[in-house]
């Protein structure tokens, strides 16, 4: 019977891998932008293994890079990685996870794991083992990326030069395209652009993108009390 | 202490207790239409403002330099589904270039 299953398996094994290959090539882009921020290495490194999220990880170095303060850096980072924990409490029901199991999980719960369990749900064991693979896969390409693009970096004494200050915003850019997926969301998004750049010298640095939550708080009631 | 050193871990703290409290909470206080609605959009206002403050800012004051002209291009790439390291380089190429040859700051 298990042949096709095995099958299975192994295609899923080969594209969580593939997942992990491409996430690492952006692990290179953080390591490299941490480094060029002013971040040390030991903390690019420290944030790859620890906050093990990209877009909330490109957060504290972009903020911080920017000149904004610690706790702004750490208010966004955080406000990025809620999404983690519902992905999480989405995925109990088939991780079905027990003792320390739950820590290692929690840590890999990112959205490229939950994409891949998701993408497999009609198969509860497949899920899993896409959780696990793809979760594992990111996690060690993300470091070992990270730790060649902060070396990488640290050979450059002039990031400005080389464009690497215009690469951040072209970062966030990336990580926010494909969620844009509707009209409504697409003026969301441009809602909280043009709130930002109107921000931007009136408050501290930092401060702009966490105001943009406000218009997440009034969109998303409004939408919820529409249905 | 560094200011680095403390937003890198505890944001990672932060991070690693959100991720572990979705595995801990009953579902039923955080699976409410209205907070689902909400938490859904947060990733995008951020990080539409992320774009723009990487952009535009330099510290509180509004730049127009080579940074516009990387997202510009970043747009362009994007537009034709280019990957995102691609992205990324291409926009640093870009205003890279426009610098070495003296067309923008």
């Amino acid at each position: 019977m298990n042949k096709s299953s095995d099958s299975r398996r192994s295609t899923v094994t080969r594209n969580a891998i593939g997942v992990g290959l491409a996430t690492g090539l952006y692990g290179i882009s953080f390591g490299a932008l941490a480094v060029t921020s002013g971040f040390s290495f030991a903390q690019a490194q420290v944030l790859s293994l620890g906050l093990f999220s990209g877009a909330s990880q490109f957060a504290v170095v972009g903020i911080m890079g920017a000149g904004g303060g610690a706790l702004a850096a750490i208010a966004t980072s955080s406000l990025l990685g809620i999404r983690n924990g519902l992905y999480a409490l989405s995925l109990a029901r088939v991780l079905k996870l027990s003792g320390i199991k739950k820590v290692f999980a929690s840590q890999i719960t990112i959205d490229e794991s939950t994409a891949m369990s998701v993408a497999n749900v009609d198969d509860e064991e497949l899920s899993r083992w896409a959780f696990w693979a793809t979760g594992i896969s990111v996690f060690v390409f993300w470091n070992i990326a990270t730790a060649i693009g902060a070396i990488g970096a640290s050979l450059i004494t002039d990031p400005k030069s080389f464009g690497l200050d215009a690469a951040v915003g072209a970062a966030f850019l990336a990580l926010l395209w494909p969620r844009l997926i509707n009209k409504q969301i697409r003026y969301i998004a441009l809602s909280a652009a043009l709130l930002a750049i109107i921000l931007i010298p009136v408050v501290r640095p930092g401060l702009p993108v966490l105001a943009s939550v406000l218009i997440a708080v009034i969109i998303g009631l409004r939408n919820s009390g529409s249905k | 202490m560094d200011p680095r050193w403390v937003a890198v871990i505890a944001s990672s703290v932060i991070a690693f207790a959100l991720k572990f409290s979705g595995n801990v909470v009953p579902a039923r206080y955080l699976e409410q239409p209205k907070i689902k609605s909400i938490t859904s959009l947060v990733p995008i206002v951020m990080l539409a403002a992320l774009v723009i403050v990487q952009t535009f800012a330099t510290g509180q004051q509004l730049d127009f330099d080579a940074r516009i002209a990387g997202l510009i291009f970043a747009i362009i790439l994007l537009l034709f589904k280019a990957p995102f390291i691609v992205v990324v380089i291409g926009a640093a190429t870009i205003a890279s270039l426009l610098r070495y040859f003296g067309l923008v700051n």
